[in-house]
């Protein structure tokens, strides 16, 4: 189901919008447009629609109208033409009182220099959007410090937005926006402002939210690799005008036009990269020596959840998982066999990224390697997508 | 040159409308010039009651909160306080600190609200600015007469002239403050959906709040400097020493009264300052 309808929306900047409208229809440029009226085209009919619990990613270059774009789908801007439906109810045309109740219940925006109010505490900077509601102290503080356990700063709430560091005041501003329950997160460039490392964080953090909470949200974004990373859907921007809309995959693989397909050159390595390049040694038991024991205590100190398990000659037999290996200690059994699972995903060695890009989505463990039944290597999903976006952990084909 | 053109009659035209303004609004002019001063003065010598050991152990707790627990505006405060106890001009300078507690109330609770409103409305931005800079740049002098044709003489005159030549800066100060609220602060609470009391209330005004406060030390400070043009009109106090000092050209008692304004003045400098920046 639709939660965002998005039909022939366009914003004009500027004072003589009937004239730089009508040259728009006639199918002047972006620039021509500019220097034949001063107005700068915002946005450029665009339309789309977003489904309930997607990840819907909104990328362009710098100027191309995504900011513009995404306050138009709560009106910060006003639309010059076109229709805004949020939940069946048209933002271009409501009035004041509407509008606010709408923002308040079923819109939330995470902004990219965080957006937090200074003079308020972590707690009362989350409790915002409920104050404004005229909740109760109890139930808003409640439900505030409920969105900051969530992003796992529950022991931060009495602290200053300046005494946390950039990372966890995004977390702040993440908090703040769920607090609210809203249906729909409008994130805007949300995690531009951070760390490379801390962003991978966030982004992974906001996977988990989402398959948690299964919201909806409109992330934006000028960064490939991170669009391919937390993107149901990917729709590219261009001077205003939306040129793309598809999974990462269709936009990777069959990029509708020149310019998307100079925006993701560099990372269409999906059909020469293989397995071979990703895969990493593994973490293996020797089901001929080894007991669980020895398998748990690897597990620990591997930080790993489960194992690929072996025989002296190195052919995979299957994986164990932390659990059950536990179970069999608790039970006193010296051996594994019972409980070695072979559900595992498998490729070779000379498998395409891009095959493997599939098999990996809701594998419950790493992709086994495999070459003549022997063991070679894994590769988590991570590794998977590092690469398709941008080559890491490919040293050896990497020019 | 005026033989062909002949002098307008600017001063006579402003004295009708003066007379007209007089007798149109007496229902407002008078309850203020009477019970309005009466109060006033009532307050002046209240506080010149209280026995003024007390009033400086206060001052110097104050100053003490205030300041975060520092002691040196303590110290100058008891010092101060002491000297002027022992020049014998207690009195005077609580009239005076009267009256400038009342002007400046006076111009924040006038300025505060116009300086909102100016930073809301580009048409109110557009037409306070030139009344403000004129305000301004009129010498202070020319708001006694207005003062006195209709309030009289005393403080009500005193405090109505203070009010015009010491308002200005919180208003422009309430304006910048307003307006130099990051535009991501501001999007955020209406991406909330604020409404717009919410907004000036729980983001704006807090946002503003160091800015507004810088306004307010102004206004104080510039009332402050008002006392003695006051006191040519009857408003009694340390400026009034200084004028009859100047008067009868006695160079030591207007100096004693002139350290006297500088010490009232340091005091509450210090203290609004203070204020502003604890939190
Ligand atoms: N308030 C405004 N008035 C006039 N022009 C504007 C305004 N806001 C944006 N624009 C113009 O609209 C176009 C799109 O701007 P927008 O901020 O949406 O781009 P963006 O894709 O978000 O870029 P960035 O990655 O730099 O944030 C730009 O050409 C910009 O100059
Ligand atoms: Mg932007």
């Amino acid at each position: 189901m639709s939660i965002i309808k998005v039909r022939n929306l366009s914003k004009i900047f500027g004072k003589r919008v009937k004239e730089a409208t009508s040259l728009l229809d006639q199918g002047y440029s972006k620039e021509e447009i500019l220097e034949k009226t001063g107005c700068t085209v915002g946005v450029n009919r665009a339309s789309f629609e977003v489904e309930s619990g997607e990840v819907f990613v909104i990328m362009g270059l710098s100027g191309s109208g995504k900011s513009t774009l995404v306050r138009l789908l709560n009106r910060l801007i006003d639309p010059t033409e076109g229709d805004v439906e949020v939940s069946g109810e048209n933002l271009a045309k409501v009035g004041k009182e509407k509008l606010r109740k709408v923002r308040r219940e079923k819109l939330s925006m995470v902004f990219q220099k965080f957006g937090l109010f200074p003079f308020r505490t972590v707690l009362e900077n989350t409790e915002f959007g409920l104050e404004i509601q005229g909740i109760k102290k109890e139930e808003r503080s409640q439900k505030a410090k409920e969105a900051l356990e969530l992003v796992g700063l529950g022991s931060f709430i009495h602290q200053y937005p300046d005494q946390l560091s950039g990372g966890m005041q995004q977390r702040v501003g993440l908090a703040r926006a769920l607090a609210n329950d809203p249906e729909v997160l409008l994130m805007d460039e949300a995690f531009s402002a951070l760390d490379p490392l801390i962003r991978k964080d966030m982004q992974d953090e906001l996977l988990d939210l989402q398959e948690k909470m299964k919201k909806t949200i409109i992330f934006i974004t000028h960064d490939l690799d991170e669009a391919l990373r937390i993107g149901d859907r990917i729709a590219l921007m261009k001077d205003g005008s939306i040129v793309q809309i598809g999974t990462p995959e269709e936009i990777l693989v069959s990029p509708a036009n020149d310019y998307v397909e100079r925006f993701v050159e560099d990372v269409d390595r999906s059909k020469v990269l293989t397995a071979n390049h990703i895969m990493k040694r593994p973490e293996t038991v020797d089901i001929d020596k080894h007991g669980p024991r020895v398998a748990l205590e690897r597990m620990l100190e591997q930080g790993l959840s489960s194992m690929y398990v072996v025989d002296r000659t190195r052919q995979l037999k299957g994986y164990i998982t932390a659990d059950d290996v536990s179970e069999v200690r608790k039970n006193e059994q010296k051996n594994l066999h019972n409980i070695i699972r072979t559900d595992m995903p498998i490729a070779q060695p000379d498998t395409p990224i891009h095959d493997i890009f599939e098999i990996i989505h809701n594998a419950p463990v790493p992709v086994a390697v495999v070459e003549a039944g022997k063991l070679k290597g894994i590769i988590v999903r991570g590794a998977v997508i590092a690469a398709l976006a941008n080559g890491n952990g490919v040293t050896d084909t990497h020019e | 040159m005026s033989d062909f053109l002949p002098k307008l009659p600017v001063a006579d035209w402003v004295d009708l409308f003066v007379e007209w303004v007089q007798s149109a609004f007496s229902f407002i002019f008078d309850p203020l010039k009477n019970e309005f001063g009466d109060f006033i003065e009532g307050t002046a010598e209240w506080l010149s009651e209280i026995p003024p050991f007390a009033v400086i152990i206060i001052v110097a707790l104050l100053a003490f909160f205030i300041s975060g627990k520092r002691i040196g505006l303590s110290i100058f405060s008891i010092v101060g306080l002491l000297f002027i106890l022992n020049q014998d001009i207690w009195e005077e300078l609580m009239f005076t600190f009267t009256l400038i507690l009342f002007a400046s109330l006076i111009s924040v609770v006038i300025g505060i609200p116009l300086g909102i409103l100016m930073s809301k409305s580009k048409w109110a931005q557009a037409i306070i600015t030139p009344i403000l800079d004129f305000m301004q740049t009129m010498p202070a002098f020319v708001y006694l007469i207005p003062a006195v044709v209709f309030f009289g003489i005393g403080m009500v005159p005193g405090i109505f002239a203070s009010v015009v030549f010491a308002t200005p800066p919180v208003v422009r100060f309430t304006n910048l403050g307003i307006r130099q609220v990051s535009n991501e602060l501001v999007e955020a609470a209406d991406a909330f959906g604020t409404t717009g009391p919410q907004k000036l209330f729980k983001v704006e005004l807090p946002m503003a709040r160091s800015t507004i406060m810088a306004g307010v030390n102004q206004t104080v400070m510039l009332s402050l400097s008002m006392v003695v043009i006051a006191s040519r009109i009857g408003a009694p106090g340390l400026g009034d020493l200084v004028l009859s000092a100047l008067q009868r050209a006695q160079g030591g008692q207007g100096f004693v009264a002139g350290l006297g304004i500088v010490i009232l003045a340091i005091i509450i400098d210090r203290m609004t300052q203070y204020l502003n920046r604890n939190k």
